[in-house]
Formats: structure tokens, C-alpha cells, sequence
């Protein structure tokens, strides 16, 4: 048995575990601790095991189905185990910040969106890739559909909202996904193992113009469940209203998993789709829909909740930006960034769902002077405020600047092309950030507004897994290496693959030109 | 030849984390160890003070201090460039650094939160240090916005006055809009050096011409290029039109506009120009804008500064209009070594008046700092009087940190440095207008200190505060005497020498440069006095043009409306745009059509819970058929 599937089924069981009656907060915390121990076991031998070698780790698989093949296979590179440290970690803190007084509900929610994100992650079988993100996606609905904030009608709304997006989205993806089985299964049956997926895409590559099709339809799919613009609207109402957890796992985690699927299906499947010249810049204009759209939306915000909601799909356009680049220093930077984001957001909406559990508002105009009466919280809301304004030292920068440093070494460009000037504009996004951030953390923070009076630091205990996530936000911030080097070899095929094919675009168009 | 690697990198690593640890320490331990932040904060800049006297002595060397960033061959690290700049550059940092500490110490005793100021200290110091060191352009990027945020931090240190937190996120955004063009500048290097941005690496392209195509087709791309990194130096140093947020940085504690926000922190955009000074020279048209920039900055300043009531006022539009003749030289040093790179070399006047400046303009902040604490907190000019009487050894001070900005001719180190640039104004072909402006410039600096001087200090007091004035503490005054003989020996040839970089590589004297550096001085300072001599108010008040240099131009006027309307109006219609666009689209229209499917979706909405999860796991189920029952008869 694969170590990677004790972590995927770890939190599902004791989510089982709570709904049998075990009790909620020791079942649920105690699996959070020992899988984020087990994870960074993982994380540990993988360094030291995979040194040079390409592939997965960890892998195991059982045969579900013979034809069409399908099979329960795990299997682990730098990329996933990354974002299965990610999932972790905020699943850790996550649970942790319950407070006891909650319903055991939320404990198991949390936990079966931990055990979705897992699979999705660990999982080297499409069928299941794609089933364990449903699996997750459903909790989260209804955590927000009965336990959200807001009153009946307003919650049902959103979580509604969110299902038809969520849905549409899944529906596309699973087009996309089985038009790339059915394309890419090669010999007799058909079959869903990505690695036997990836050799007879590059064995028989399609033509250009199919591929670009393709990744456009798997693009709208990822992209939906990514808040990609403009299929974003469901996200910011959704994490505003979600419950706390659901909102941390969520936009910290879950989240993720699209642009997971592209880089871990599109890209390398698809190489010279995602590389066509109108993929990309359909791609280049929506990532600065995110960035500069969602920017001044976020900016216009006069709340907490939905200034952080905003703000994490306008971030989301900065990770599109390393896909689209497409050159290995720009995708490990947005996984990097990945990471990066889901800490920082995770810590951001913990404190302001204890922002909002203690003063009963998330009003900007109602809050202030806390700086004065609750120093440690503010001091942790530092740490996710400069980070999401990607300051250095703290992990967002270091995401962030390999995307742009990654969109400067695009092969043989010799002036300024479109990929150059987005990174223009989205430097702009990134003055745009410390508006919103800085004026909301001013409004909170600064000033000695009463609403200051009533808001207590968090006791020792609470505090834990908030340092942890802020601790874990400067490290990986100040020595990013400890997390690139995990992704060795893994990004530069896919980097390659890419390389190749814009090359080969380059000479085509060459050709028809003489 | 660039320096060669050296493995001895001991000296700049413990130079550079030192205060890193102080600032962390007195982070996490702040409550149990109390007053002994103070100490620690305390020892760590006088032990990075020691280790930077340590390393005049050491040969050049461009050790790596830290990893950071390793793709393949790709790799950005903390480097260290040591070479006669940042050991010059590193002397001035750590010993105002020092002094400022010691007079902490004084200035903030009864501050509650005075662990929190020293920890931000050190963390600025840390990044500081990390500038100076910095051996290449992203790490120095890293630092350059890590002493944005240690001066966001110091700037709000009293977070809960709302002028002081809205001046600090003023700070803050200002220079973010500098360092957006910073990293354009960057990213437009990386990619015409073949991705090697250390200083050595570029400087060795330009000398050699081994660039990129684009770069070297291009001149645009390198006029971009150079504003970019130039637009950085323009948020960091306060430049019109970024210059709004350093007077409002007076809002922090006196200490912190001494170090920070007249010394080090904001003359760092020059250090780093005159760093990137060949990246300058490849671009005469970048050159000429940024002299032009330098020297407009340098005249409005003077003019403002004329009209300002505030001490610290008085003294941050000092500052700006000094590093705007700072730029201005960084400019003209450009324009006239265009096409032969060789002005890397050491002694550039800049530098120099960087040198200068920094210590007399410590000396007159903490010299202020001084005064305002004698006066309990009154920072008003026409609250004080009589000051000499009371407090000589500050009136002493003061009155050489005068001198040296006025540019006392032979006596002062401020003439040196200025004569240096007024020097190169005049020499260079098209300089002349930048030269009369430089001496324009040197005609108001003399007036407006004269009348803050002949206000503040002689005549009578005009308070009861400013009447029971007294001497500042021995740890106070300390600072202020160690400063006062750095200021007097500064220009000495040996002081100089052993900080060779900081030396101007030509002093030839014009007589016209010299005349009329000297009749400004007399005109200006004369004018003051005859003006401001045992008057109690200002008799050029709200007269005229008088007004609107009290009123700064009315930038923060301007500035206010652009961003009401460019940023608060575009949001605002942005946001409605996508409610309307995006969200009717794409929401209403599924949610209208489904209303339209009938019950089945009724009871979706009506709030049958199961019917969210219905919609999914049908998708789930979908997924199972269609994989097992569906696909295999397309595949075949």
C-alpha cells in the first residue's frame, strides 16, 4: 500500500469516523496533525529518493476496471507533493480554528474536502482526479448552502450560484477530459492512466489546430473552477458567505486543483494547443481581466470578507500568467505561487473569521484601532497582508517574480511581445494589491476607533496554527529553494514540450513566408 | 575586470543578518525581555558599525551570501558586491545608524511601544545593509521594498494619530509605484543581458557591447530600460513627481526621519543609479530626462521650503531639493560620459554630496529632534525663539549643520560637494540651464535655513515652552556632537581618501561656478536675515506666490482628485461594468433558464439542500456511465 493513499483516505475515514459519533475536535485535529506529519515525512525521503529521477514516487495502483481502464493509481512528483504539503497544512489549520462549540458538521466537511483535494492531487488516473475534486466540491456547497453567512435567502443564492458555475464548469472539463481520452488512448482500449496518456500524446502528437481546440475547451473547464475571467463571478459571493474552514479550504486548496489539471494535463498533453497563438492570447486577456478587472473591483470593496474574496481571484491571474509563459522558471514560480497564495489566503480568512466571530462586522468604515488592543493578531494579519502583496521575504514574491522573470526568457523573442507587455500591466496589478490591502489593513489595524476595545488576542492555543501558516509563509518566502528543488525534473519537460512547440510554430510560420 | 569570487563572505553575511536577528528577536520575545530590546537592537548596530570600519580594509570581492532562487542554471542569489562604493556607502549607513540609535535611546524613553521602534530599527538597518550589499539588481529589489516596509513600520509608530497611519500607507503606495517601473527596468535588463543581472555581469555587457539584438537596435528599449530603473529611484528618493510622500514620512518619530528619511534610506535611489550609472550612459536621452528631474525636484523643494512653518517641514523639503541636485548630477555625470563607460569609476559627485549631506542633514534632524523635545512636542518655528541661550550645544551643532548646507564657502563640506556638481552643470554641453537652477537652488537653501535659523534659535522666545527650554540628555547630545565632527571632517582629503569612492574625481574650480555659488550664498542668507530679524510672524505670508509654495503647489490637492477620480471613479465604474456584464451574462442567464426548466429546478432553489448535491453527483454519476458504458463504443 502506497503512503499516498493512507493520505487520501486518512481524512474520508475520520470524517466517516465523526459521523459514526466519534468525538468531533480530538478525531478530526488528531488526522489533520498525523497526515500533515506523514506528508512532510514524504516530502523529506522524496528529496533525498528522487534525486535526478524522473516520474512519480510512491506509486500504486489498482485496477478498477479492466476496459475502459481504469484504475486506482497514485503516485507522486514535486508538483503534487507540493500541493499536498499545501493541502495539509491548511487543512491543519483549518480544523484547528474550529471553535468547540460548532457542530460536528463542519469537522466532517473539512475533512472530506481535505480527502477530495488529496486525491486530486496524488491521483495519476484522470477518472479519479477528476472524482475526488467533485467529491470535495460537494461539502463545500453545502457548508455554504446551510451554515454560510448571511441570512437564509442571500446564502442559498450564492451557494446556488455556485453550483450552476461549478457545475457548468465540471460539465465542460469533463468533455475536455474525455475528448483527451478518447484522442490520446492509443492501442485497443481506452484508458484513463495519465502517463500512458502523456507517451501516446507525445508518440502520435494531433494537429495544431485540434490541440488548440482541445486545450481551449480544457482551458474554460479548469479555468471555471479556477475563477478564471470571466467565469469568475461565483467565487468572490462564495468565499464571502462560506463558513470559515470551508473558505480556507477552499480558496487555499481546493481552488488549486484547475490549475493543477492544466499543467499536469493540458500542458503536457497539449503542448503545441496551449501554445497556439490564439489560445494564448485569449489566455493573455483573461489573465488581465483577473489581474486589472478584479483589481479595481477589489478596490471598490467596503469589506473585509469580500476585499479578501476579490482579491484571491485577482491573484489567481498572476498563476495563469507563469502557465501561460509556459518556460520552466515561470511554472515552477506559479506552483511556487500556488502554495504561496493558498497559505496566505488560509491565514487571511482565519482572521477574518475571528474578526467577525468577535466583533459581529467586517465593516471597514466600523472597524479600527485594533493595532493598539490586539498586537499578536495584528501582527499575524501583517504577515498575510504584506504576503499577499507579494512583499520579499515572504513566499507570494518569490512566486511571483520567477512568473516574471519566467516571461523575460521566452525562447528567441527579439522585442517586446504580448506575453511581455501583459507582464507590464500586470506589475501595475501588483500597485493595485497594496491599495486594497493597505488601506483595508490601515482601516482595521490604525486609528483608535472603539471597535478596537472589544477585540481580544487569541489565547495561546488558538494561536498555533496561525503562526504556523505565518511561519511557513517566511520561510518558504526567504529560502524558496527548500521548495523548488522538489520539482527537479517535472517542469522541464513540460517546459520543454512547450518550447518545442512554439519553435515549431515559428518555423512553420517561416516557411509560409518565403 | 569584476571583482573575483571570494569565499571569505564571513564579514558582509554577519554584517547583514546581525540586525535580521535582532529584528526577530525582539519580534518573538518582545514581552519577556522588555528594556533589553533596547540593548540588543543597540548592540547589533554597533557591532555592524565595527565589522563595516572592518571591511575599508578588505580587497573588492563579490561573495555569495545566501541561495535563493536555482532553476537549472538559472540562479538568483544574495550576492554581495564589495567594492569602494558599498564599503563607503556601508561606513555612512552604520554610523548614522549607530547615532540614531544612541539618541533613541533618549528621544523615545517614555514611549510605550519602544520595543516595537527598536525592532523596526533593526529591521531597517537589516535592510539597508542588504541594499548596500546587494551584488545584483533582484536582490537589491528584495531589499529596496523590505526598507519601504521597515519605513512603513516607523512612519506608523504612532498608527493610532490618523495622520501618521494615513502618511505611512502614503509611503508605502508611493514607492510601490516606483518599484512597478523598478521591476519593468529589471525585467527589460534580464532580458537584453542573456538573464545575468549582477552589476559586474551588465556592466561587462555594456562596456562590450554583448547584449541582446533588441537592446542594441533599439534606442528606445534602452531609454525604457533606464527610466524604468530611474522610476524606482524616483519613488525611493522622493523625486517630483513621487516626491509627495517623504514631508508627510515627518509624521514618524524624529530619530527615524534622521536615519531613514534624510540620510540613508532615501538617498539609496542614488546610490543605486550611480550602481546602474552605465545602464544610464547607454541612453543620453534617460540621462538628459533625469537630470531635468533632479533638477526640477531640487528648485520646487527650495521654493516650498521657503514658506514652511513646520521645523521637520522645513528641514524634508530641505532633503528633497538636496537628492533632486543629487539626481540632477547623477544626470549630468551621465550625459557628459555618454559613449565611453568609464564613469563607474570611483568618485562621482553624487555620491559625494551623498556623503556630505548625510551627515549634516542627520545632525540638523536630530537636531530638530532635539529642539522639539526640549519644546514638548511643539515642532512650530514661530512657537520657538530664543533657542541659543537654552540649548547651546544643539545651537552649536545646528549652526554648523547650517553652515554645510548653505555651502559655506572652504569651510563646510556642503560647498565641496556642491561646488562638485554645480561644476560638472557647467562643464557639460547643455547644461547650463540645469547649472543656473543649481545655483537658484543654492540662493533659496541659503535663505530658507537662515530664516528657520535666525526664527528658531536667536530673538526671543515667543513660548513658555520654547522659554523653559532646556539641554538635551548626554545621550542625546552624544549623537549629535560625533555628528557635528563627521560633518567638519568630512571633506578632509585622509577622510575622504579612506572612503575613496565618496571623493569627487575632479575638483577643478571655475571662477564663474565660484562667484556665483558665493553670491548666492550672500544673497540668500542675507535676505533671510534682514527678512526674518525679530519679526514674530512671516511677513511674506499668504502674499502671492508666497502662498503657493506654502500650499506645496497644491499637489496633494491634485493628487487627491486624480486618485478620487483615476482610481476610487474607475473602480467604481469597473465594478459596476462587471456586475452588469460578466454577472448578468454568465449568471443571470443560467439561473433564468433554469427558473425556466419547471419544478424540477424550483425545488433546487426553494432550498431542498439535496438539491445542490443532486446536480454534482449526477455529474459524478454521469462521469461513471460515460466511462464505462459510453466511451468504449466510440473508441472503437
Amino acid at each position: 500500500m502506497s503512503p499516498l493513499e493512507i493520505v487520501i483516505l486518512l481524512p474520508l475515514l475520520s470524517a466517516l469516523a465523526v459521523w459514526l459519533g466519534a468525538p468531533a475536535r480530538a478525531t478530526s485535529v488528531g488526522t489533520a496533525v498525523l497526515n500533515l506529519l506523514i506528508v512532510l515525512g514524504l516530502v523529506w525521503q522524496f528529496k533525498s529518493a528522487s534525486a535526478g529521477k524522473a516520474g512519480f514516487a510512491y506509486e500504486s495502483a489498482r485496477v478498477v476496471l479492466d476496459n475502459p481502464a481504469i484504475a486506482f493509481a497514485v503516485g507522486a512528483d514535486g508538483v503534487s507533493l507540493i500541493l499536498a504539503l499545501l493541502t495539509a497544512l491548511v487543512t491543519f489549520a483549518a480544523v484547528w480554528q474550529i471553535s468547540p462549540e460548532k457542530p460536528g458538521i463542519y469537522h466532517i466537511a473539512s475533512q472530506l474536502i481535505a480527502g477530495g483535494a488529496f486525491g486530486a492531487f496524488l491521483c495519476t488516473d484522470v477518472f479519479f482526479l477528476y472524482a475526488f475534486h467533485e467529491l470535495a466540491l460537494i461539502p463545500t456547497l453545502l457548508m455554504i448552502a446551510n451554515y454560510g453567512h448571511g441570512d437564509d435567502e442571500h446564502r442559498k443564492a450564492v451557494a446556488w450560484k455556485t453550483t450552476v458555475y461549478l457545475g457548468a464548469g465540471s460539465l465542460v472539463l469533463l468533455a475536455g477530459l474525455a475528448w483527451v481520452v478518447l484522442e490520446f488512448s492509443g492501442g485497443e482500449k481506452l484508458t484513463f492512466d495519465l502517463t500512458a496518456l502523456k507517451a501516446q500524446a507525445a508518440a502520435t502528437p494531433l494537429p495544431a489546430a485540434q490541440q488548440a481546440t482541445m486545450a481551449f475547451v480544457l482551458l474554460l473547464g479548469f479555468g471555471t473552477l479556477v475563477s478564471l475571467f470571466p467565469l469568475h463571478s461565483w467565487a468572490a459571493p462564495a468565499y464571502a458567505s462560506a463558513p470559515t474552514p470551508v473558505a480556507m479550504l477552499h480558496s487555499g486548496v481546493l481552488k488549486k486543483f484547475g490549475l493543477y489539471g492544466l499543467l499536469r494535463i493540458a500542458l503536457p498533453l497539449l503542448p503545441q494547443g496551449f501554445q497556439a497563438e490564439w489560445v494564448q492570447q485569449a489566455l493573455l486577456y483573461m489573465l488581465l481581466g483577473n489581474i486589472l478587472i478584479m483589481g479595481f473591483v477589489t478596490i471598490h470593496q467596503k469589506r473585509l470578507d469580500d476585499v479578501l474574496a476579490n482579491s484571491s481571484v485577482m491573484h489567481m491571474g498572476y498563476i495563469f500568467l507563469g502557465l501561460a509563459a509556459g518556460t520552466e522558471i515561470a511554472l515552477r514560480g506559479a506552483v511556487l505561487l500556488m502554495f504561496a497564495h493558498g497559505i496566505s489566503i488560509a491565514l487571511l480568512f482565519a482572521l477574518a473569521g475571528r474578526l467577525r466571530s468577535q466583533l459581529g462586522t467586517l465593516e471597514l468604515s466600523k472597524l479600527g484601532g485594533l493595532g493598539s488592543h490586539a498586537p499578536v493578531f495584528t501582527v499575524l494579519f501583517a504577515f498575510g497582508t504584506f504576503a499577499s502583496i507579494g512583499l520579499p521575504g515572504l513566499a507570494n514574491f518569490a512566486g511571483e517574480v520567477m512568473v516574471f522573470i519566467g516571461c523575460f526568457t521566452t525562447w528567441g523573442v527579439t522585442n517586446f511581445g504580448p506575453l511581455q507587455w501583459t507582464v507590464a500591466f500586470a506589475l501595475w496589478g501588483v500597485v493595485m494589491s497594496a491599495v486594497y490591502m493597505l488601506r483595508a489593513y490601515r482601516g482595521i489595524f490604525h486609528g483608535t476607533a472603539a471597535a478596537g476595545h472589544f477585540m481580544k488576542d487569541p489565547a495561546f492555543s488558538q494561536r498555533v496554527p496561525l503562526i504556523l501558516l505565518a511561519a511557513v509563509l517566511l520561510i518558504a518566502g526567504c529560502c524558496p529553494w527548500l521548495l523548488l528543488g522538489l520539482m527537479k525534473t517535472d517542469l522541464a519537460t513540460v517546459a520543454e514540450a512547450a518550447s518545442t512547440a512554439v519553435q515549431g510554430a515559428a518555423k512553420a510560420a517561416a516557411g509560409t513566408a518565403h | 575586470m569584476p571583482p573575483e569570487p571570494d569565499t571569505s563572505s564571513s564579514l558582509p553575511t554577519l554584517l547583514l543578518l546581525l540586525p535580521l536577528l535582532s529584528a526577530l528577536v525582539i519580534l518573538l520575545a518582545h514581552r519577556m525581555l522588555k528594556g533589553a530590546c533596547v540593548m540588543i537592537s543597540i548592540l547589533s548596530a554597533a557591532i555592524c558599525f565595527l565589522i563595516s570600519l572592518m571591511l575599508l580594509g578588505t580587497k573588492d570581492a563579490a561573495p555569495m551570501l545566501l541561495p535563493f532562487i536555482e532553476v537549472g542554471k538559472f540562479r538568483i542569489a544574495i550576492d554581495a558586491l564589495i567594492d569602494q562604493q558599498s564599503r563607503g556607502m556601508m561606513f555612512i549607513v552604520t554610523s548614522i545608524g549607530l547615532f540614531v540609535h544612541l539618541f533613541s535611546v533618549g528621544y523615545m524613553k517614555d514611549d510605550e511601544a519602544k520595543e516595537r521602534f527598536f525592532g523596526a530599527l533593526s529591521l531597517f538597518m537589516f535592510s539597508m545593509t542588504g541594499i548596500v550589499l546587494s551584488g545584483n539588481l533582484v536582490m537589491m529589489f528584495i531589499f529596496w521594498e523590505l526598507v519601504g516596509l521597515s519605513s512603513y513600520l516607523l512612519i506608523g509608530h504612532w498608527f493610532e494619530k490618523p495622520s501618521a497611519a494615513e502618511a505611512s500607507k502614503k509611503a508605502f503606495l508611493t514607492n510601490r509605484i516606483g518599484d512597478f517601473g523598478f521591476m519593468i527596468g529589471i525585467l527589460m535588463l534580464f532580458m537584453a543581458n542573456h538573464g545575468d543581472i549582477s552589476f559586474t555581469g551588465l556592466h561587462d555587457s555594456f562596456a562590450q557591447g554583448t547584449m541582446h539584438d533588441t537592446a542594441k537596435m533599439h534606442p528606445t528599449f534602452m531609454m525604457i530600460a533606464a527610466l524604468g530603473i530611474f522610476m524606482g529611484a524616483m519613488g525611493k528618493s522622493a523625486q517630483f513627481p513621487l516626491h509627495v510622500w517623504l514631508p508627510d514620512a515627518m509624521e514618524g518619530p524624529t530619530p527615524v526621519s534622521a536615519l531613514i528619511h534624510a540620510a540613508t534610506m532615501v538617498a539609496a535611489g542614488v546610490f543605486m543609479l550611480v550602481r546602474c550609472a552605465f545602464v544610464i550612459e547607454a541612453s543620453p536621452d534617460a540621462a538628459t530626462t533625469i537630470a531635468w528631474i533632479g533638477g526640477i525636484t531640487a528648485l520646487m523643494a527650495a521654493l516650498i521650503a521657503t514658506q514652511q512653518n513646520d521645523i521637520k517641514r522645513v528641514l524634508a523639503y530641505s532633503t528633497l531639493s538636496q537628492l533632486g541636485y543629487m539626481v540632477m548630477a547623477v544626470g549630468l555625470v551621465a550625459m557628459q560620459a555618454s559613449g565611453h563607460h568609464d564613469a563607474a569609476a570611483p568618485g562621482h559627485p553624487a555620491m559625494f554630496h551623498l556623503y556630505t549631506h548625510a551627515f549634516f542633514k542627520a545632525m540638523l534632524f536630530l537636531g530638530s529632534g532635539a529642539v522639539i523635545y526640549a519644546c514638548h512636542h511643539e515642532q512650530d518655528i514661530w512657537k520657538m525663539g530664543g533657542l541659543a541661550k537654552h540649548m547651546p550645544v544643539t545651537f552649536a551643532t545646528f549652526a554648523i549643520g547650517t553652515a554645510s548646507l548653505m555651502g559655506v564657502p572652504y569651510l563646510t563640506s556642503g560647498f565641496w560637494s556642491k561646488e562638485a556638481i554645480l561644476g560638472v552643470a557647467f562643464e557639460v554641453e547643455g547644461g547650463s540651464p540645469l547649472f543656473w537652477i543649481g545655483v537658484a537652488t543654492a540662493l533659496l537653501t541659503a535663505f530658507y535655513m537662515t530664516r528657520m535659523f535666525v526664527i528658531a534659535f536667536l530673538g526671543k522666545p515667543r513660548t513658555e515652552h520654547a522659554h523653559h527650554a532646556t539641554e538635551a540628555p548626554i545621550v542625546m547630545l552624544l549623537p549629535l556632537v560625533l555628528l557635528a565632527v563627521l560633518t567638519v571632517i568630512s571633506p578632509w582629503d585622509w577622510a575622504a581618501n579612506m572612503l575613496e569612492a565618496l571623493k569627487p574625481h575632479h575638483a577643478e574650480t571655475h571662477s564663474t561656478v565660484l562667484i556665483a555659488s558665493i553670491l548666492a550664498l550672500l544673497i540668500g542668507s542675507g535676505a533671510g536675515f534682514l527678512l526674518y530679524k525679530g519679526k514674530d510672524s512671516d511677513p511674506l505670508a499668504s502674499k502671492g506666490l508666497a502662498k503657493v509654495f506654502a500650499n506645496k503647489f497644491y499637489f496633494d490637492e491634485i493628487y487627491a482628485v486624480l486618485v478620487k477620480v483615476l482610481q476610487d471613479g474607475v473602480a467604481w465604474v469597473v465594478t459596476g461594468l462587471e456586475r452588469i456584464f460578466v454577472d448578468g451574462i454568465f449568471a443571470r442567464l443560467p439561473a433564468f433558464a433554469a427558473k425556466r426548466l419547471g419544478s424540477a429546478a424550483r425545488v433546487l432553489t426553494g432550498g431542498h439542500l439535496q438539491g445542490y448535491t443532486f446536480l454534482l453527483g449526477a455529474g459524478l454519476l454521469l462521469v461513471i456511465y460515460l466511462a464505462v458504458f459510453v466511451l468504449p463504443q466510440m473508441g472503437h
